[in-house]
């Protein structure tokens, strides 16, 4: 433990890893965020296969030295394929007693952690309740423990910088991140950048982060007690060109890329609510593409002002979490009746009410399928990893017009705050997005030219787009149930009938828009797994140490849950267990049984944590009776 | 029943010793109609001053009189001109007239019902607005009023309950060519749909609302209203309503509407010409309207609409006029900051000491707008408040043409391929 450094560097060892997990962990207040992913960019540079998983508390800033304040920020990286955020902790830096106490179980035994001393006074243990001292000997002999003091290092940094100790203290992140940047040799300039850019208005607080990183990086590499230093090779990725991208980032991209190759102007009506609200603050960003953003005054104006810009002829989308679609159900219904095109982003997180607002959770799917009154398909899309994010934000608009009908979108909080390296495709390469609006009347009635508004394509069966503005294609929308074809106001059994079983029909027909269903892993088996949204990373990594171990195990990931692939049948009958893990208390099951009548097995964890693969494998091995 | 009780410490009709002060203010100088209002500019938000004014990209109007800002792209059709209609569709050779605005569905409404004068109406006011028929959309929430957009020839929507202005704002912010309509009831726009309300009012989209208040829930067959009197005897209120009502004009001022107004079903005049004042104005027009419910609350406003008693209990405002009543006999002047009713034929007061209306003014649209349950003073009727204010549909589009002028049209790969990218094989 040397705050000063000596002379000549000591010699370190180098050793080459495949993949390491790293958790930065501290006080809400204490830039772990930022510090993750400046980490996060840095390895992006170094040209590694990555996943990320940002874990805060609700609170903005909770108490501080609480363990209910403590944020997190866990990275995965390798020269491997990497799918999740890691299930065990190679390194943990944890800020105070608090982050240890949360943390110290996800690190692996063996695995490295660093403390800051300095917030180990009987205050702080007190504040995370720590009965005894937390570093003892049980800990130093279970994992290679780093006490570094880097308060004090920090502001013997900053000494001549001229700041007070409370702008001193903010920057002892910017040390955390140097020192972790050097342990994995990751590049420093791409956080000397992102520091210049940031205070570029405030030179002398640039400065001096800058400093305390480099202060960092430096103490690495002339301590003695750093005498390792690890090197992770670039990954084996497709050719092309990579960016890191989050999910709440990939479904703004993906939403102006539709309105862009559709030329349909996007309306993005919203609400904030956490973990959505990114998306509007990215959306919002983005006028030059025409973009039209409306912080609405509730969720419910959220949405119903998405569905008049989609009556006008635009392509109207509105994001929001659980409590949001909860309360857009009615005007969901409503978009449905009138058969305008409308897609409706859930950011899920715990629930049920205002549940765990960070937390991530795949508890929304039920009410996505079913939670509107009365006879209500609408198409359910999921994303599965953060970058997909973007194609499935663009096929969920491409159906929506294409069929004439509001989709609902799912992804969650660890797609939208996690991220992951992303192949940016061409604009020539996306799907084509044609939309024809209705220019002329559809009937001749009594030798009258007119236009019915419910007059229906008949491969689709969706019904002609006719804005206003558009002359002789008057007509009413509204949620009173529909005549065939005219659309007038019909009370008729028979009708209503006939009407509730087109719409379930035109729904279903979306099947012809779903590519096969592709297996990873074993074709026929023991076990299939079969997903949806943001556990496939988690899913395959279970798949291929299962398949390691020489079990028969394959894997599906669902992107369409309503209607379900036509596909499905014929796969499930080549393997012999069924098995559905969800974070959730089961849901795609209940909706598979009903389907299917086959015994799907659930697996379920309901901790607003994304699953670890083992415990997919531990479960597959449960069931194959190997353990 | 006093929501505003005044105090009228002074006998009715007899001039009153003024306190220091008030006198010089009581009297208004005789000018000629109409010369006063000059004289008073509009209240303008901080920012929003006479030669402040934001730079308007190219091909971008103010928002002036019926001219709503168009964003790059989008044309309003020529002005008057007569759209092109199918053969069949055009509403003969000559003008549109009352008929051509009329669908071909079935009034559904109560015979007798004040909701077929307020259709009528609308329907002889349109041909009247110069705009294409294609252009005009009406959008109505839940309730007897939600039915409207069903009878009228043009684009409509019948949306959900109290939702109705949040259609409208997508529309009309992603259109701002188009012409919106908002029919709503007591209950849709005031009950579950409140908020809605005033976020328009105050975002100020260009847009008519029409507020049937029949100070009753008709579908829902006969429950109290937020607009209902205290006291209310109806299903849901066996002994009598404990609510306090809403005075529909009190609310859209307190929203910072821009144009507000009342009239009633049985002026078919007055009525239309204030819709028609309305739809003139830029911003969001709110426009209150008595409306006989005949089945669950006949006569609610017979006071003031019917024949024998009109007269004395309804005051016509007009701007720049004197507020003048009971075919001139009677007036209402300001005593401090309450009203009071003035006997015109005593001797003691003449028109000259009556409030000479300025509906460009805040404070009096306050408290003339507050005329609400007073037993001395009769019902108002007419424009309460006019000011300009940027609409939200203009400022809109307004930004993201200044964000383009600035960026340049967006370009997807460019924006794909943002921030750091590295490129591998």
């Amino acid at each position: 433990m040397a705050s000063s450094a000596p002379d000549t560097a000591p010699q370190k060892t180098r050793e080459r890893l495949a993949e390491a997990t790293i958790l930065f962990a501290g006080d809400s207040g204490d830039g772990m965020q930022l510090t993750g992913s400046q980490f996060t960019l840095a390895t992006a540079y170094a040209r590694n296969d990555l996943a990320t998983l940002p874990d805060f508390p609700a609170e903005i800033r909770a108490p501080a030295g609480t363990t209910y304040g403590v944020s997190g920020f866990q990275l995965h990286f390798g020269s491997v394929n990497i799918r999740t955020p890691g299930d065990e902790v190679d390194l943990l830096v944890a800020m105070n007693p608090a982050a240890l106490k949360v943390n110290i179980n996800r690190v692996r035994k063996g695995g490295s952690v660093i403390v800051n001393i300095d917030s180990f006074t009987q205050r702080d243990l007190d504040l995370a309740g720590y009965d005894a001292h937390p570093i003892d000997d049980v800990l130093r002999e279970r994992y290679q423990l780093f006490e570094v003091p880097l308060t004090k290092l920090t502001h013997e940094a900053l000494a001549d910088f001229g700041l007070d100790k409370k702008q001193m203290d903010r920057s002892k992140n910017m040390f955390a991140l140097g020192l972790a940047l050097w342990l994995y040799s990751r590049p420093i300039q791409p956080a000397i950048d992102w520091l210049g850019k940031k205070f570029a208005k405030k030179p002398d607080i640039r400065d001096a982060n800058v400093h305390v990183l480099k202060k960092g990086l430096h103490f690495g590499e002339t301590t003695e007690t750093f005498t390792t230093q690890y090197e992770v090779n670039p990954a084996q990725l497709k050719a092309g060109v990579y960016r890191t991208i989050h999910g709440a980032q990939a479904v703004a991209l993906g939403l102006v890329a539709a309105s862009h190759q559709s030329g349909i102007p996007l309306f993005y009506g919203s609400y904030p609510i956490t973990p959505a609200s990114d998306l509007l603050h990215e959306l919002s960003r983005h006028k030059h593409f025409g973009v039209m953003t409306f912080q609405a005054e509730d969720e419910i104006a959220a949405v119903g002002s998405a569905i008049g810009a989609s009556f006008g002829g635009n392509l109207g989308v509105c994001g929001t979490s659980g409590p949001g679609v909860a309360l857009k159900g009615e005007a969901m219904g409503l978009a449905l009746m009138t058969e305008l095109p409308l897609v409706v982003v859930d950011m899920q997180r715990g629930g049920p009410s205002t549940g765990l607002p960070t937390k991530t959770e795949q508890s929304d799917l039920l009410m996505a399928v079913y939670g509107r009154n009365g006879d209500s398909p609408m198409p359910v899309i999921a994303a599965s990893t953060p970058g997909d994010c973007f194609w499935a934000a663009y096929e969920a608009c491409r159906i929506a017009v294409k069929y004439m009908t509001p989709v609902l979108f799912l992804a969650d909080g660890y797609l939208g705050n996690g991220s992951e390296p992303w192949h940016i495709p061409n604009s020539a390469d996306l799907a084509p997005f044609e939309v024809t609006y209705a220019t002329k009347t559809n009937r001749v009635i009594n030798g009258e030219d007119v236009f019915l508004p419910y007059v229906r394509d008949e491969k689709t069966l969706a019904r002609p787009w006719a804005k206003p503005g558009t002359p002789g294609l008057e007509h009413r929308l509204g949620g009173l149930e529909k005549q065939a074809e005219t659309g007038n106001v019909s009370y008729d059994p028979q009708n209503h009938e006939r009407m509730t079983k087109m719409r379930a029909e035109k729904v279903q027909r979306v099947q012809q828009d779903i590519p096969p269903t592709t297996i990873y892993g074993d074709a026929e088996g023991d076990v299939l797994l079969i997903g949806w949204g943001s556990t496939r990373g988690a899913i395959e990594a279970a798949v291929d140490e299962a398949r390691s171990r020489g079990q028969r195990v394959g894997a599906i990931h669902l992107r369409w849950i309503c209607p379900f692939p036509a596909d499905l049948q014929p796969i499930f009958d080549r393997f012999e267990h069924l098995v559905v893990p969800e974070l959730n208390n089961g849901q795609l099951v209940r909706l598979l049984r009903d389907e299917f009548l086959l015994p799907f097995i659930p697996v379920n964890k309901i901790q607003g944590q994304p699953f670890r693969a083992s415990e997919l494998t531990t479960k597959i091995d449960s069931i194959l009776g190997t353990t | 029943m006093a929501d505003n009780n005044q105090d009228n410490n002074n006998p009715k009709g007899k001039k009153p010793t003024l306190p220091p002060g008030y006198a010089p203010k009581a009297k208004k100088p005789t000018l000629p109609p109409g010369m006063e209002a000059k004289s008073k500019k509009p209240t303008l938000p901080p920012g929003m001053e006479k030669g402040k004014k934001p730079t308007l990209p190219p091909g971008m109007q103010p928002a002036g009189k019926r001219k709503p800002a168009m964003p790059p792209g989008m044309k309003a059709g020529p002005k008057g001109a007569k759209p092109a209609m199918p053969p069949g569709l055009a509403g003969g050779d000559g003008a549109p007239s009352r008929k051509d605005f009329a669908s071909d569905q079935d009034v559904r409404w109560c015979p007798g019902c004040g909701d077929y004068s307020i259709l009528a109406g609308v329907q002889r006011l349109m041909p009247e607005l110069d705009i294409p028929k294609e252009n005009l959309v009406f959008i109505s929430g839940i309730g007897c009023s939600g039915r409207f957009p069903y009878y009228m020839n043009t684009y409509g929507m019948h949306t959900i309950h109290g939702r109705a202005p949040s259609f409208a704002t997508g529309l009309k912010a992603s259109r701002p060519e188009l012409d919106v309509w908002i029919v709503t009831g007591d209950g849709d726009s005031l009950s579950i749909g409140g908020n809605h309300l005033i976020h328009i009012l105050r975002r100020n989209l260009n847009v008519q609302i029409l507020l049937f208040n029949n100070q009753i829930y008709g579908l829902t067959k006969g429950q109290y209203s937020p607009t209902s009197e205290r006291g209310k005897v109806t299903k849901s209120t066996p002994f009598g309503s404990i609510d306090h009502p809403f005075n529909p004009i009190a609310v859209a001022l307190g929203a910072d509407a821009t144009f507000v107004a009342r009239t009633m079903d049985r002026d078919p005049k007055h009525m239309k010409a204030v819709l028609k004042e309305a739809h003139g104005h830029a911003g969001t027009g709110f426009v209150e309207i008595y409306q006989n419910c005949n089945i669950f609350n006949d006569g609610a406003f017979f006071e003031f609409t019917e024949r024998a008693t009109k007269s004395d209990r309804a005051v016509f405002i007009k701007n720049g006029q004197p507020m003048v009543y009971a075919g001139g006999k009677k007036g209402i002047r300001l005593n401090g900051f309450s009203l009071q009713s003035i006997d015109l034929e005593g001797g003691d007061w003449s028109k000259d000491d009556c409030i000479v209306y300025d509906e460009t003014s805040m404070e009096l649209a306050n408290i003339v707008g507050r005329m609400f349950w007073q037993p001395d003073l009769p019902r108002p009727f007419g424009v309460f408040y006019r000011t300009a204010r940027p609409t939200y549909e203009s400022l809109l589009h307004e930004q993201i043409g200044m964000v383009t002028n600035k960026q340049g049209n967006g370009d997807l790969d460019t924006l794909l391929n943002a921030g750091d990218t590295w490129t591998i094989g």
